[in-house]
């Protein structure tokens, strides 16, 4: 069965804050290395509070603001549900549980740093988690078939971000504001009547 | 761990607000400047306890920003963190909450959709740059090379044709590595 079944209909939303606060515990919790990939699977096809475009744009967003991506997505998320209340509903379900987390294993790795076996997992857990982000893109290029810049442009782009970050080191601020400016005057040429 | 006076926890607080407005892309894009405050100016951490507090928050679940909780904690305990996380998260907080209600009652004005329209494919060249970045090590070192490249491998295929949870890769990626596969 595929799972990236294109448009599915009816989108659902959470019904209380507690649903809210436990769906983004959840996700929180399965994401080792970074959640962004197990937030596309959970808030896009597991639970369908979000089409593929919807997802993508609130990225989008939460990518251009200062802050951590995924906690900007669910602040954003949590307030267009249930206001202000909603937001940090939200946001408490990404930080508690994993808060605690971190810290008992900043206490406990003083003393199982030297094991191999330690270091090794660790390395294999980072290899799996560069793997789910480049399956998280893959999957989120299916979203630009309906881009005001049509494909062409937009393979340009992604091509044209991916050099600038991860081969010439650019900074991030240097490519939003350089490429980013370029890709919206274009996009808003398009859409102009 | 220092002991440090108020003044010293205010001005912590304070470089991290400021950080927290910096941090286009995430946190973890300030991490040279935090290196530059805390190990090279305050001496408050060492140069390995600042590198393996992204380490472990990497290894750890949640969102990558709790390295800044893990460093807080590292230089004044439980008060740190709170004052590095509060720091770190409440410019950021403010501003993509008015942001994001601005674009949610906007969205259909032609200025929203082109910069959303237009930011999509820097989005993903992002994603894959992440990746990328996160891969390089690996791909480096010749003694890690062919573990890493097959667990990414199963990585992207499971994902892409599988609803199964990326947890359960995790634990894979973490058993074949203890096991000495990469």
């Amino acid at each position: 069965m595929r799972a990236v079944n294109a448009e599915q209909p009816a989108l659902e939303s959470p019904q209380s804050l507690t649903a809210l606060f436990f769906a983004f515990n959840r996700l929180a919790l399965q994401g080792f290395g970074g959640v962004l990939a197990v937030a596309q699977r959970e808030l896009v096809e597991h639970r369908r509070w979000l089409t593929r475009e919807e997802f993508l744009e609130l990225v989008s967003a939460a990518q251009v603001l200062p802050g951590p991506n995924v906690i900007n997505l669910s602040l954003m998320l949590g307030d267009r549900y249930f206001g202000l209340r909603g937001a940090f509903a939200a946001l408490a379900g990404m930080l508690a549980v994993p808060l605690v987390i971190v810290l008992l294993m900043t206490t406990l790795y003083a003393q199982f740093a030297e094991l191999p076996a330690v270091s090794g997992a660790l390395r294999g857990m980072g290899a799996v988690a560069a793997g789910l982000v480049v399956a998280t893109a893959l999957k989120l290029m299916m979203a630009l078939r309906k881009n005001p810049l049509g494909p062409a442009a937009c393979a340009v782009f992604v091509l044209a971000t991916l050099l600038a970050v991860a081969w010439w080191r650019v900074p991030l601020a240097g490519v939003i504001v350089g490429l980013g400016a370029l890709a919206v005057a274009l996009a808003w040429w398009r859409l102009k009547p | 761990m220092t002991a440090l006076n108020g003044l010293d926890l205010l001005a912590l607080f304070g470089h991290f607000l400021v950080l927290s407005l910096l941090s286009v892309g995430g946190a973890i894009t300030t991490a040279p400047d935090m290196h530059r405050y805390l190990v090279t100016q305050q001496h408050w951490l060492t140069d390995t306890q600042f590198t393996t507090s992204i380490a472990i928050a990497q290894a750890a679940p949640g969102p990558n920003v709790l390295f800044v909780a893990v460093m807080g904690w590292n230089i004044a305990g439980a008060l740190g963190a709170l004052v590095t996380m509060t720091g770190i998260l409440l410019p950021s907080t403010v501003l993509s909450l008015t942001a994001g209600r601005w674009g949610q009652q906007h969205r259909e004005t032609i200025s929203v959709r082109a910069f959303t329209g237009g930011m999509a494919p820097l989005t993903i060249g992002l994603l894959l740059a992440t990746g990328w970045v996160l891969a390089e090590p690996f791909l480096r070192a010749p003694e890690h090379r062919l573990g890493a490249v097959a667990l990414i491998g199963v990585s992207v295929v499971v994902m892409l044709r599988t609803r199964l949870s990326p947890m359960w890769l995790v634990g894979l990626g973490a058993l074949v590595g203890a096991a000495g596969g990469v």
